[in-house]
C-alpha cells in the first residue's frame, strides 16, 4: 500500500479516523521508503524506528529531547539535547511524532543544502541537482514522501526557496506567531520556524499547531492562528511589484510565474502594480544583521561544553562569524549594522506603503530552477543572491507563503505569496484558490 | 606638588529574587550542591532563549529610585560579547546604551556624588580550581545583577569606603540584596587617577582596580594606588589607562592588562528581549517605596530629638528602627530608650521591645518579681485575652508581646518583663 506515503497530513488524519490504516502501518511504509530513498538523497541525517505517532521530519536545528540534534555541524556531531523545542511539545500533543531529523545546511546557513557537514541533500525531482537550502533535507523529504510533513525554519528564505525547488508547499509565518524556543539560533531577529506541507491545507493546519503565545519566547507574543475554511474572496487585491520581476529573474521562471498571476486574476482577483523601493538594499542589510547576530549567537560553540573545538565549523559558518565580527567592532557598529537596522525598517514601511493598496503581493520565490550540485559553492555571492526574494519578508517579519506553480526543464518553479504581519490567512486562501484550479501538486518526482 | 585623587566607582550587586534573571531556576545558590540550578536557559544550551525576570527589574528601578536616578522611556538589554569559560552563552545580557536607570545622586560627607546609572544584568558562573581540573558550576549562572557606576566624583578613600556602606544599607533596607560582601552578594570596582591640587578636568588617563573581591582589599588598593600614581608622576612618568589587580601578600597592585589589550565587547541590542517600557511601574514603586535610610536617619534627629551618632546606630538597619519606634510607642522615654538600646546593645531577636520598655521603667521604680504576684497578672491577662491564647497556639508568636504589655499595664510597668514573658509562654504552651 505505498499508496499511502502520498497522502496529505489532512487525508491521513481522515484516513486515521476512518480506520483505513493504523499508525503502525503508517509508520512501516514511511521507515519502509526511507530505508529505500534516504541513501540516495541524504535528507534525513537521524531516522527514529520506535515513532509511533503521525511521521514528521524535524530539521535538525529544532531541539529535540533524547534525539541527537546537530545542526548539521560537526560542532555538535554528538550533543543530545535534554529538552524538546516548544514547538515539539506542541505537536506531540496533537498526535504528532518525530519520525527523523532532517539534512541543513550547517547552522542553517546555506541556500542550496550543500554546507551540511554531512553531505548534500539530493533533489528528488533531479538527483544531480541541489533542493535548495537551508531546510534541504525537510523539503526533500516531502517532495520524496519521506515523511506526511516536515518543520523547517526560515531565516531569509530557507522554508520557501528549497519548497520551490523541490515542488512542495512551504510557509513562513509572521514573526512572533511561533515559538522559536528550542530552535538554535541563527539570526534571532529573522528565524521563524514553519511548515512544509504536500498542500496549502495541511499549512494551515500545522500553522494552527504550532502557533501561539508561549512563555519561553518573550518575542512570541502572537495568538494562535485559527484555521478556518479557506475561502476565495472575490476581488482580492494581489499587488506585484515591479522590483521583483527585473535583472537577474531568469525569463523561463519569469513566464511561469506571470501565468500563475494570470491564473489569479482570471480567478477573479484585480491585479495592481506595487513598489518596494528599498528592495535593492535587502539584501546588503540583510546579511549585516545575519552575521553580526551569528556570530553573538553561535559564540557558546567555544570547545567547552560540547566537546569540540571551532575549526569544526564549516567554511561558510566560519565566514559569517568574522563577517559579523567585524561589523559590530567598535568603530564600524555605526556603519554598519546601525545603517543596516535602518534599512530594515525601510524595508517595513515599504510593505505597510504597499499593503495600504492591495491585499497579499506575489512574485517568484527563487530567481533561477534548482541548479547543479556544486555550481554555486565556490561563489558566496552569488548564492547570496539567491535569497533576493525572499529576505525581504525577513526583514520584515511578515508571512510568505511558496506554493508550486509549474515546471521549467522538468524542475519545479514556486509562486511567493507575501501577507501583512499576522495575515497569514489571506495568504492561505489565495494559495489555496491557486491550488484548487491547477493540478501541479499532484505531479511527483519519479524515485 | 599636592596632588588630588578622582575616583568613580562601580558596584555590583547580586538581586535576592527567587528565580534568575531570565529563567525560572531559583537563584539562592550560595552553598548549594553544584549544577543543580540549572536548565537549558542558564546553561546557555542551543535554542534556549531568556525571558526577563519582572521582579529583577522592578528592584533595580527601587534602588535607581532610591539613588534620585530617571527611569528611561526607552531600556533595552544589549549582548556584550566576550570569551571566558564561565560565560555559557559567550555574552552577558546587559545594558550599556539604554541602561534602566540614569541620571541620580547620592549624599557622602556632605557632597553630592552623581551617579551616571543603575542598570540590569546577569551573573555568569563560577570557577572552582581543584589542583590541575578546574570546575565550572552554572548555579550562579543568571543570577540578577544590578551594576551602579557613579561619575569620578570621589576625593578620598574615606567616600569610597562611606559610599560602599550607605549602598549596602540601603540595599537591605528596600530588601532588594542580602548585600553581605562575604558572599560575593557585593562586588567593587574603581577607577582611580591623581591630578594636580586645583587643577580642573579630568586626568587624562585612569587606571581600573577590578576583581578584587574583598572590600578591604579594595580600600587598600585604592590607598595604594594612590600613592603610586602620585609617584609616578612626580618622577615624571607619564601615566596610562590599564586595568590592575590586587597582590595581598605584597600589599601592592599589579598590571592585569594595559589599554592595547581592552576588550571590545561588540555590543548590540539583545534581539531575544522586546524593549522594555516601565514608566508605568516605576510610578506605582515610587508611590511604594519604603522611608531611605538616610530620610530616617534625618527624621530621627528631627523627632525624636536624637544626636547624630545616637541616631545613625538606630537606623542601621531598618529592624533596629522599627525596634526603637515601637519601644517608644509602647510607653518608654525617649532618649532613655535610645541609651538603653544602644549602650546594652540588646539583640533584637532575642528581645521583645516591651521587655525593654519594662526594664527601663525597672531601673526607676521597684520591680515586681516575685512569681506569685507575676503568675497572677499573668492569668489575669490571659483571661482577658481568650483570643491572644487561640492566635499563639495557631503559630501566631507576636500575641507574646500584647500579653506582656496587658500585665505591664496591669502592674504599672512594674513587673520583671523576662520574668512574665517565662511565665506567660509557660501558660501558653500548657493550655
Ligand atoms: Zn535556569
Amino acid at each position: 500500500m505505498n499508496d499511502l506515503t502520498s497522502l496529505t497530513l489532512t487525508e491521513v488524519i481522515e484516513s486515521l479516523k476512518d480506520k483505513k490504516f493504523s499508525l503502525n502501518e503508517l509508520n512501516k511504509s514511511y521507515l519502509e521508503r526511507i530505508r529505500k530513498l534516504n541513501p540516495k538523497l541524504n535528507a534525513y541525517l537521524a531516522v527514529n524506528d520506535s515513532c509511533q505517532k503521525i511521521p514528521a521530519a524535524i530539521k535538525d536545528v529544532i531541539s529535540t529531547k533524547d534525539i541527537i540534534t546537530t545542526a548539521s555541524s560537526k560542532i555538535l556531531a554528538n550533543f543530545v539535547p535534554p529538552y524538546d523545542a516548544s514547538v515539539i511539545k506542541m505537536l506531540d500533543t496533537q498526535g504528532v511524532g518525530v519520525i527523523g531529523k532532517t539534512n541543513c545546511d550547517e547552522f542553517a546557513m546555506g541556500s542550496s543544502g550543500e554546507n551540511s557537514a554531512y553531505g548534500p541533500t539530493k533533489n528528488p525531482w533531479n538527483l544531480n541537482k541541489v533542493p535548495g537550502g537551508s531546510s534541504s533535507g525537510s523539503a526533500a523529504a516531502v517532495a520524496a514522501d519521506l515523511c506526511v510533513f516536515a518543520l523547517g525554519s526560515d531565516t531569509g528564505g530557507s522554508i520557501r526557496q528549497p519548497a520551490s525547488l523541490c515542488g512542495v508547499v512551504g510557509l513562513k509565518p509572521t514573526y512572533g506567531r511561533v515559538s522559536r524556543y528550542g530552535l538554535i539560533a541563527v539570526t534571532s531577529s529573522f528565524d521563524t520556524i514553519g511548515p512544509i506541507i504536500k498542500s496549502v491545507d495541511d499549512a494551515a493546519l500545522v500553522l494552527e499547531w504550532i502557533s501561539g503565545e508561549d512563555k519561553m519566547d518573550g518575542n512570541c507574543y502572537g495568538k494562535k492562528f485559527v484555521r478556518t475554511p479557506l475561502r476565495w474572496t472575490h476581488n482580492i487585491r494581489i499587488g506585484v511589484p515591479r522590483e521583483y520581476f527585473g535583472e537577474g529573474l531568469d525569463p523561463k521562471v519569469k513566464k511561469v510565474i506571470q501565468d500563475a498571476i494570470k491564473k489569479l486574476e482570471e480567478l477573479g482577483a484585480e491585479i495592481k502594480e506595487v513598489s518596494l523601493p528599498h528592495s535593492e538594499y535587502a539584501l546588503a542589510a540583510y546579511y549585516i544583521i545575519n552575521t553580526s547576530e551569528i556570530s553573538s549567537n553561535l559564540a557558546r560553540f567555544d570547545g567547552i561544553r560540547y566537546g569540540k573545538s571551532r575549526d569544526n565549523f564549516g567554511e561558510e559558518v566560519k565566514r559569517r562569524i568574522m563577517l559579523g565580527t567585524y561589523a559590530l567592532s567598535s568603530g564600524y557598529y555605526d556603519e554598519y549594522y546601525v545603517k543596516a537596522a535602518k534599512v530594515r525598517t525601510l524595508i517595513k514601511q515599504d510593505f505597510e506603503k504597499a499593503f495600504e493598496k492591495c491585499d497579499v503581493i506575489v512574485g517568484p520565490v527563487s530567481p533561477t530552477v534548482a541548479w547543479n550540485i556544486g555550481e554555486k559553492i565556490n561563489d558566496p555571492l552569488t548564492m547570496y543572491l539567491s535569497d533576493i526574494y525572499t529576505i525581504s519578508a525577513n526583514l520584515a517579519g511578515i508571512p510568505a507563503l511558496s506554493i508550486p506553480c509549474g515546471f521549467v526543464d522538468r524542475l519545479p518553479v514556486g509562486l511567493q505569496v507575501l501577507g501583512k504581519a499576522w495575515d497569514e490567512e489571506t495568504i492561505l486562501k489565495v494559495g489555496f484558490a491557486y491550488e484548487q484550479v491547477t493540478d501541479w501538486r499532484k505531479d511527483k518526482p519519479k524515485l | 606638588m599636592n596632588y588630588e585623587p578622582v575616583i568613580g566607582m562601580e558596584v555590583h550587586v547580586e538581586l535576592n529574587t527567587k528565580s534568575k534573571m531570565f529563567c525560572r531556576c531559583s537563584a539562592d545558590y550560595f552553598g548549594k550542591e553544584p549544577n543543580t540550578h540549572v536548565c537549558p536557559v542558564c546553561l546557555g544550551l542551543p535554542g534556549a532563549l531568556p525571558v526577563p525576570n519582572k521582579k529583577a527589574l522592578e528592584y533595580c528601578m527601587m534602588i535607581g529610585l532610591a539613588l534620585g536616578c530617571k527611569i528611561s522611556e526607552k531600556s533595552l538589554f544589549e549582548r556584550k560579547n566576550y570569551f571566558y569559560p564561565d560565560l555559557p552563552k559567550g555574552y552577558q545580557i546587559s545594558q550599556y546604551r539604554w541602561p534602566l536607570c540614569v541620571d541620580g545622586w547620592i549624599e557622602i560627607a556632605g557632597r553630592k556624588i552623581r551617579i551616571n546609572r543603575a542598570h540590569q544584568e546577569e551573573d555568569t558562573g563560577k570557577l572552582n580550581h581543584r589542583g590541575n581540573e578546574t570546575m565550572i558550576d552554572f548555579n550562579r549562572s543568571g543570577v540578577p545583577l544590578v551594576e551602579i557606576v557613579t561619575e569620578p566624583d570621589f576625593r578620598g578613600v574615606e567616600e569610597v569606603r562611606d559610599y560602599a556602606k550607605k549602598l549596602q544599607q540601603l540595599f537591605r533596607y528596600l530588601g532588594v540584596s542580602n548585600a553581605d560582601m562575604e558572599k560575593g552578594d557585593m562586588r567593587l570596582e574603581a577607577n582611580v587617577s591623581v591630578r594636580p591640587e586645583l587643577v580642573e578636568g579630568l586626568p587624562n588617563y585612569r587606571v581600573e582596580l577590578k576583581n578584587i573581591n574583598s572590600f578591604r582589599f579594595m580600600v587598600a588598593a585604592i590607598e595604594y594606588e594612590i600613592k603610586r600614581q602620585i609617584s609616578e608622576l612626580e618622577a615624571g612618568k607619564k601615566l596610562t589607562q590599564e586595568t590592575r589587580g590586587w597582590n595581598e601578600q605584597k600589599k601592592e597592585t599589579y598590571l592585569q592588562r594595559s589599554k592595547e589589550e581592552a576588550h571590545d565587547y561588540r555590543y548590540f541590542p539583545e534581539p531575544d528581549i522586546p524593549e522594555i517600557s516601565l514608566q508605568s511601574s516605576a510610578i506605582r514603586l515610587q508611590q511604594q517605596m519604603p522611608e531611605l535610610p538616610w530620610d530616617k536617619l534625618a527624621r530621627f534627629q528631627k523627632q525624636y530629638g536624637l544626636t547624630k551618632q545616637q541616631a545613625e546606630i538606630l537606623t542601621e538597619s531598618r529592624e533596629l528602627a522599627d525596634f526603637y519606634e515601637e519601644t517608644v510607642r509602647d510607653g518608654a522615654d525617649i532618649k532613655q530608650a535610645a541609651n538603653y538600646i544602644i549602650n546594652r546593645k540588646i539583640n533584637i531577636e532575642e528581645v521583645l521591645p516591651a521587655q525593654v520598655v519594662i526594664s527601663i521603667k525597672g531601673t526607676s521604680m521597684g520591680i515586681i518579681s516575685d512569681e506569685e504576684s507575676l503568675k497572677k497578672l499573668a492569668k489575669e491577662a490571659i483571661a482577658e485575652n481568650p483570643k491572644a491564647v487561640e492566635d499563639f497556639q495557631k503559630g501566631k508568636e507576636s500575641v507574646l508581646q500584647a500579653l506582656i504589655g496587658t500585665v505591664m499595664r496591669k502592674s504599672s510597668g512594674k513587673a520583671d518583663a523576662s520574668k512574665v514573658a517565662e511565665i506567660l509562654l509557660k501558660y501558653l504552651r500548657n493550655v
